[in-house]
């Protein structure tokens, strides 16, 4: 049974309030397919019944709120999705924060809406890879996401062959991963670089410890204009000073908060808090292990 | 217009290959095992980059590594397996025979262009 214009009223307005996440009427069937699996898990005949349940318990803390609110976030995610992101996380990010915290010998890097945790393993699959004198140092890559089930995916580390075919450099699985029946693990020299939890952006926030780096990429787009500039506002205040902030590609701080600088570097891009003042040096750290006769991979950081 | 080479016994996956690298913007050339391959890489332009599956009759995808691997024409050739193989041994094997790149069937034109873009050959 189809939606009614009446059930897709109150489910919008319930989704916006709970999660932030915008639905305009042309995004039905988006809604539809999303809830069709939510109604077969709950044992409810059909979308039309689970909007009825929702409205007799409509607390966003409910099982089914939850349920809902979770199934309509997107968790499109792969390994060092865009590349570039990474490449400058390489080359420049990390050095400059290494630079600043080599007092302390400590990094809090955020993986913001981390979904099933490719984001974060590609961080920490980067510092193990480069940055090898962070053995030493306190690292916490700190993933989170509003997806109870992206949550626990994320501790898990636990990749099937379509996610791990997915821009994961094949060097790199080989080194990182072990083959469990069919599915992929990821090592635990990874998985416990990485915290993941139970975080709404557009929600209260849990008290989270300064970032060096953030990661906050293809999220913000999924909200309306007042929800963004509240998070990166937000974003400005668990930033330590000089910290960087990376966006998704498509995503930007214009017209949306002036907290920022936006800082271009070759044909990517990041920011920094306004007055915030960039390191200017960014030191050599780290090696760069090479798999004997793959001629090219420079993208991949590989040779 | 950048050239790639398509080896594989399936004419059905050589021909999904070539649209999604066609679409990728490469001119593409194909061949049906690893003979066939040596055979058109010696009268064709050197391509940039070729794709292999592992298991075909005459002579297998491994083993056309190894061969091209060993000619010093093809050391800047990107070649990436394409392949049902899928154990973590089969991986390294490819690696440490000269493969660039391991992508395992079935893929979708996401996968091939994400692969492609690790090794700085995305779209063109």
């Amino acid at each position: 049974m189809a939606l009614t214009p009446g059930d897709f009223t109150f489910l919008s307005n319930y989704v916006k309030n709970s999660t932030a996440i915008v639905l305009t009427p042309d995004k039905d069937y988006l809604v539809e397919s999303r809830l069709n699996p939510v109604a077969r898990r709950l044992g409810v005949s059909n979308i039309s019944d689970l909007v009825s349940k929702l409205r007799a318990n409509p607390s966003p803390t409910s099982e089914i709120g939850m349920m809902i609110s979770e199934a309509m976030t997107t968790n499109e995610t792969y390994f060092f999705r865009d590349v570039k992101p990474f490449d400058v996380l390489r080359s420049e990010l990390l050095p400059q924060a290494i630079e600043r915290r080599g007092s302390d010998r400590s990094l809090n890097i955020w993986s913001g809406a981390c979904s099933s945790g490719q984001e974060a393993y590609s961080i920490a699959m980067t510092i193990k890879e480069h940055f090898p004198t962070l053995s030493t140092w306190r690292v916490r890559i700190i993933g989170t996401d509003i997806s109870r089930a992206m949550v626990e995916r994320t501790k898990e580390g636990i990749f099937s062959q379509i996610e791990i075919n997915r821009g994961l450099p094949a060097p790199l699985l080989v080194k990182y991963f072990s083959k469990v029946g069919s599915e992929w693990k990821i090592k635990g020299e990874l998985t416990s670089m990485v915290d993941a939890s139970v975080m709404n952006l557009a929600g209260n926030w849990p008290i989270l410890p300064r970032m060096d780096i953030v990661l906050m990429r293809n999220v913000l787009i999924y909200f309306d204009l007042p929800t963004k500039r509240a998070i990166l506002e937000k974003v400005v205040r668990v930033m330590a000073p000089n910290a960087s902030l990376l966006l998704g590609g498509s995503e930007t701080t214009m017209n949306v908060t002036n907290e920022f600088d936006r800082v271009t570097t070759g044909t990517s891009f990041y920011y920094r808090i306004k007055g915030g003042g960039a390191s200017s040096s960014s030191p050599s750290i780290g090696s760069t292990p090479t798999f004997r006769g793959t001629p090219v991979a420079p993208r991949a950081g590989l040779r | 217009m950048a050239l790639a080479l398509v080896i594989d016994d399936s004419s059905a996956t050589r021909m999904i290959l070539a649209r999604i690298l066609t679409e990728l913007g490469y001119s593409v050339e194909k061949a049906e095992n690893g003979a066939d391959a040596l055979h058109k890489l010696s009268k064709m332009a050197k391509p940039e980059l070729i794709l292999i599956d592992w298991n075909m009759p005459v002579m297998n995808g491994y083993e056309f590594l190894v061969k091209a691997r060993s000619m010093a024409q093809f050391d800047d050739v990107t070649m990436m397996m394409v392949t049902t193989e899928t154990e973590i041994e089969q991986v390294l094997k490819a690696l440490e025979a000269g493969a660039n790149e391991y992508v395992m069937k079935p893929f979708t034109k996401d996968v091939i262009d994400e692969k492609l873009s690790l090794l700085g050959l995305g779209a063109r």
